[in-house]
């Protein structure tokens, strides 16, 4: 059972030392009993307490780390079902398989393929995570053969690992080619639990466990865990998408609500569909509903991308939400009589700004202007899209030296600034229509 | 030792919407009716499968890129004709008429004008309707009253009723016996107060369906995705006026999308255009699917064939 805030806080040292980042110990007490912070926090807590309150101070879905150094993923530690109810912390691994049974040439390509799958999407880097080495051969040999291969490229440090074999004998040989590299050994089974439990053990590595049903799969959970295997992803077996999604819900609701220990961890998913499209859109459904990582076949960018984007879209902190860089962006090929418009640094509001203007095909300049990352009314209620704030703006982005007019058009919504903003700016105020669907037919009729 | 499921119980079911079956409809889709989160089919019941309306327009679409125009451009002259095609070759079981030529910027055509094409599409094809107008407030509340005439007894499903603007379209379609779509801007207090004041005009509650205005995958997808979650958890637990079944037009966001549209020749690394159109539609579709979606409106063939193949796969009882 979990244990209160208080029952918590008569454990610990009670010295306020404010160490663990918290003001008191009560204080601390309180977010270990709402399950937000580690124990391990506090440096003076004594054994005692330390076993007392294991269980109440472990996450209720532990974080298992696959891999070293910087590109190594860390998945689980999720807190919550609905993204609105907080957010989603650590974004699913995707991971992309390549198997043994293929040529030498075809598996450089795949390499070579995978190694590109790296975009930039609004400010941020997105990726692949993972690569998952499967032994289709059932041959240790050649399975061996690809992981050297793998390890003989550089070029792939930036991905991890996934050992893929239920043979224990082909995976131990292939661990201790890479166990460096803190591989995720997948799977153990009903039928090699033991010996693939030895190896992640003796090489202190993440264990994948893989059953037919939940039953199964809590029974073999608990018996790695007895065994003293720490870091654990779960998969309940290949199902219809449904059927899978109903598994990844249970694991991650028991994990959350019972605090039920068997499915305390992250989980991982294998699509399962033959063809390429139906393998995207099941991938997309197990990044939505709570897989911690999603194996596809996939290497083709237009089959990896929407993958990578729905990824980042759901992993986005509802509470902050995503903002474009502060400056002028150029849409077409303006010049310096071209328009400027002006809008907020909400990457929404300024990619539907962005996207309606391009289908104008009027080039702009459209000026996003510091806002917190709120949207146009919500900036202008907060007082943080204001005349003074758009004139600032405007003196710092370098506009001036760009367009020999001085005229700006702000979004219809914040008509009212109109008067104050001329005042301040000493620009020429148009109001823009309220809806960015306006924007075309706004810009058509200005050169008119 | 086998696990104690935890399995969600709720108090209420989504309603349940139908649109066609009379008139000179030979066919109608129904959907709605969940008492359970999307595809989780152990913890109760979801008796109708999300459809596909595939979208049709009354003049030739401005701001198609050419992988979406490609498969219709022998059809953009004639809407009957697109709708055939849509019913024929890639058999669509609902249609989106979108009136986009009456928009004063994109032809300004007139309502008799209007009101013919929706008579000639309801003449050349047999399957459930949906009419959208322009968009602009006073040409939309001039057109559909009399397209809604047009179509009386055909039991279409006409859009979009706004918080600002829902007066004349609702009583057109409870004159004339058709569904509306209650629109609101990604808000799910708008979109229960469109649904109140449709309701208050004596409109019947299982007749309407909930537009959360969606984005693209990549463009705010999420924030549609939560509050259809979130909307969908406060009608499962007993909210009437949230409890209508999702419309999401998803060609519509997808295709402005760059990565979805953007020539090759500029972004070399994102693979060819022809592929990755209809799947940046596709994963759009499958993601707000998955978040409750029951009336997906979609735009290129491909894409259609590949979420029609995923809600047969969803729809598999675990």
């Amino acid at each position: 059972m979990a244990l209160s805030g208080l029952d918590i806080y008569k454990l610990l040292p009670k010295t306020n030392c404010k160490e663990c980042g918290f003001p008191t110990c009560l204080a601390f007490a309180m977010q270990i009993a709402a399950k937000k912070v580690e124990l391990s926090k506090c440096p003076y807590v004594s054994e005692e307490a330390k076993q007392a309150l294991e269980s109440a101070s472990r996450p209720p879905i532990k974080l298992v780390t696959i891999g070293t150094g910087e590109a190594k993923l860390e998945i689980g530690n999720e807190t919550v079902m609905f993204r609105h109810e907080q957010t989603f912390y650590h974004p699913a691994g995707i991971a992309v398989l390549v198997e043994d049974t293929e040529d030498a040439s075809r598996i450089d390509e795949r390499i070579n393929k995978i190694n590109k799958l790296h975009f930039e999407r609004v400010g941020q880097q997105i990726g692949v995570n993972l690569i998952a080495l499967r032994c289709s051969s059932g041959k240790k040999e050649t399975f061996t053969e690809l992981v050297k291969k793998i390890r003989l490229r550089s070029v792939t440090e930036s991905l991890n690992l996934i050992l893929m074999s239920e043979d224990a004998e082909i995976i131990k040989a292939a661990a201790s080619l890479c166990k460096d590299r803190k591989p995720l050994l997948y799977a153990a089974t009903k039928d090699n639990l033991d010996a693939m439990v030895a190896i992640a053990k003796e090489n202190s590595l993440p264990l994948a466990i893989k059953a037919e049903s939940l039953d199964e799969l809590s029974e073999l959970a608990q018996k790695a865990v007895s065994a003293g295997v720490e870091d654990l992803i779960l998969d309940s077996g290949n199902k219809d998408i449904s059927g899978k999604i109903s598994d990844l819900t249970q694991i991650r609701r028991l994990a959350l609500k019972k605090t039920y220990r068997p499915f305390g961890y992250p989980t991982i998913a294998l699509s399962s569909a033959g063809e390429t499209y139906q393998e995207i859109t099941e991938a997309a459904s197990y990044i939505a509903k709570y897989a911690g990582i999603v194996v596809i076949k996939g290497v083709e960018p237009w089959e990896v991308l929407p993958l990578l984007t729905l990824r980042q879209n759901i992993y986005t902190d509802p509470q902050k939400p995503l903002q474009v860089e502060p400056k002028i962006y150029e849409i077409g090929q303006v010049t310096d009589k071209s328009p400027v418009l002006v809008t907020t640094n909400f990457s929404l509001t300024y990619y539907t700004v962005e996207a309606e203007v391009e289908g104008s095909r009027v080039p702009c300049y459209i000026i996003s202007s510091y806002a917190e990352g709120l949207s146009v009314l919500t900036a202008w209620a907060a007082e943080k899209f204001t005349a003074e704030t758009i004139t600032k703006s405007l003196n710092e982005c370098g506009i001036k030296d760009k367009v020999s007019h001085k005229e700006i058009i702000i979004p219809g919504y914040v008509a009212v600034l109109s008067g104050k903003l001329e005042e301040e700016s000493g620009w020429k105020v148009r109001v823009g229509p309220k809806e960015a669907s306006g924007l075309p037919s706004f810009l058509k009729s200005l050169n008119k | 030792m086998s696990v104690e499921l935890l399995k969600e119980k709720w108090s209420n079911t989504i309603n349940t919407l139908t649109i066609g079956g009379t008139g000179t409809r030979t066919s109608k889709v129904t959907v709605g009716g969940e008492s359970t989160l999307p595809y989780l089919f152990n913890e109760g019941d979801i008796p109708n499968k999300p459809v596909i309306a595939m979208e049709i327009f009354d003049a030739e679409p401005v701001d198609w890129p050419e992988v979406l125009k490609e498969p219709f451009k022998d059809v953009f002259k004639n809407s009957a004709e697109w709708a055939k095609k849509c019913v024929n070759e890639y058999k669509a079981e609902l249609l989106c008429l979108k009136l986009q030529g009456t928009h004063p910027d994109f032809g300004n055509a007139s309502t008799d004008k209007a009101a013919e094409v929706v008579k000639s599409v309801l003449e050349a094809v047999g399957v459930p309707l949906i009419v959208l107008g322009c968009g602009n407030d006073d040409k939309d509340n001039e057109v559909l009253p009399k397209c809604c005439e047009a179509a009386k007894g055909e039991n279409c499903l006409f859009g979009d009723a706004t918080e600002k603007n829902y007066k004349t379209l609702t009583a057109a379609c409870l004159a004339d016996g058709h569904n509306i779509i209650g629109e609101s801007p990604i808000d799910i207090n708008i979109a229960k107060q469109v649904n109140i004041l449709i309701s208050d005009m004596g409109f019947d509650i299982n007749k309407i369906a909930m537009n959360p205005t969606i984005g693209a995958l990549g463009y705010g997808m999420e924030y549609a995705y939560s509050i259809m979650e979130r909307a969908r958890l406060a009608a499962l637990m007993g909210d009437k006026m949230l409890s209508m079944p999702f419309i999401c037009f998803v060609g519509n966001e997808a295709w402005r999308a760059k990565e979805a549209k953007g020539p090759q020749a500029e972004h070399p690394e994102w693979g060819t255009e022809k592929e990755r159109g209809p799947v940046w539609e596709a994963t759009t579709a499958v993601s707000v699917l998955l978040a409750g979606a029951g009336i997906l409106v979609m735009r290129h063939p491909k894409a259609i064939e590949i979420v029609r193949g995923t809600i047969e796969r969803l729809m598999k009882k675990g």
